[in-house]
């Protein structure tokens, strides 16, 4: 093997002309890989649908949209309340299981603390002239974030799909969810 | 300080919380023209971080110059392309 010269020419050396070629082939491929990256993309995977938990997504799709970003938000489970037109604004936030709750568990469990709770907390978000979860979806929707509720939980849950807001996306799944999120640049679970 | 350049127009979020300075700057900034500067009044503190933060992340627009004054933050952002 010592013997073999490296750089003899041979039938396998490629000729400048097929270099040259195979250099055109990837500089094509690299541009488009390059283009198709191009916008940054935030897939968010939206599961919760108590008044604290539908904050977080929301805030997050709409700046990234301000950013430029594609977004989606694939609401799933409870999440799929946040994309009911009415009940998205009379969502509720729980008083027990929050140890931060102003009430000892014992007493946050009697019956309508959830709904003393809520209403300090509706008051708090009136007061700081916080957005409501409405005016984060419209807001959202018309920044072009891409709302989509999963069709599994819709029929498990029971939904009716005319009482979402216009322009959410229904009739996906798992697979377009995995589909969002190996495309996207940020991937959250909410 | 706002000598160097003409505000093409002004956008009152005072009041408003995160992240809505952040997303009504941008709508603002896409209904002007290349070049031109916005003016962003705000009562939200978290607005100079954010505010900051959104045009180093975003093409097409440039932060001028920012300022505190008597409870009011101030920003100043050219759209660029």
């Amino acid at each position: 093997m010592s013997t073999d010269t490296p750089d003899a020419p041979g039938d396998e050396t490629p000729s400048r002309a097929e270099l040259a070629a195979r250099v055109d082939e990837l500089e094509d491929a690299l541009a488009e890989a390059t283009s198709e990256d191009d916008g940054k993309k935030m897939s968010i995977i939206a599961t919760k649908g108590t008044l604290d938990m539908a904050y977080p997504p929301l805030i997050l799709a709409s700046t990234a949209a301000a950013f430029g970003y594609e977004v989606t938000v694939f609401h799933t489970f409870w999440g799929l309340e946040i994309l009911h037109e009415e009940r998205s604004k009379d969502l509720k936030l729980s008083s027990v299981g929050n140890p931060n709750m102003p009430v000892p568990n014992a007493v946050a469990a009697l019956p309508g603390m959830d709904r003393v709770t809520t209403k300090m907390m509706e008051k708090k978000i009136a007061d700081n002239d916080t957005a409501t979860i409405e005016e984060l979806i419209e807001t959202s929707l018309d920044m072009g974030v891409e709302f989509q509720a999963c069709q599994m939980t819709i029929e498990l849950m029971d939904y009716d799909e005319s009482e979402f807001y216009d322009g959410v996306t229904t009739g996906v799944g798992a697979a377009t969810a995995l589909q969002d999120m190996a495309d996207a640049d940020i991937q959250l679970l909410v | 300080m706002s000598a160097e350049f003409d505000i093409a127009e002004t956008l009152d979020v005072k009041g408003a919380s995160c992240p809505m300075p952040v997303v009504k700057t941008k709508s603002a900034i896409d209904d002007l023209s290349e070049g031109d500067v916005l003016e962003v009044l705000a009562t939200d503190s978290g607005s100079m971080s954010d505010i900051d933060g959104w045009a180093s992340g975003t093409e097409g627009v440039e932060l001028l110059d920012q300022a505190e004054g008597d409870d009011v933050y101030k920003h100043y952002v050219r759209k660029t392309e």
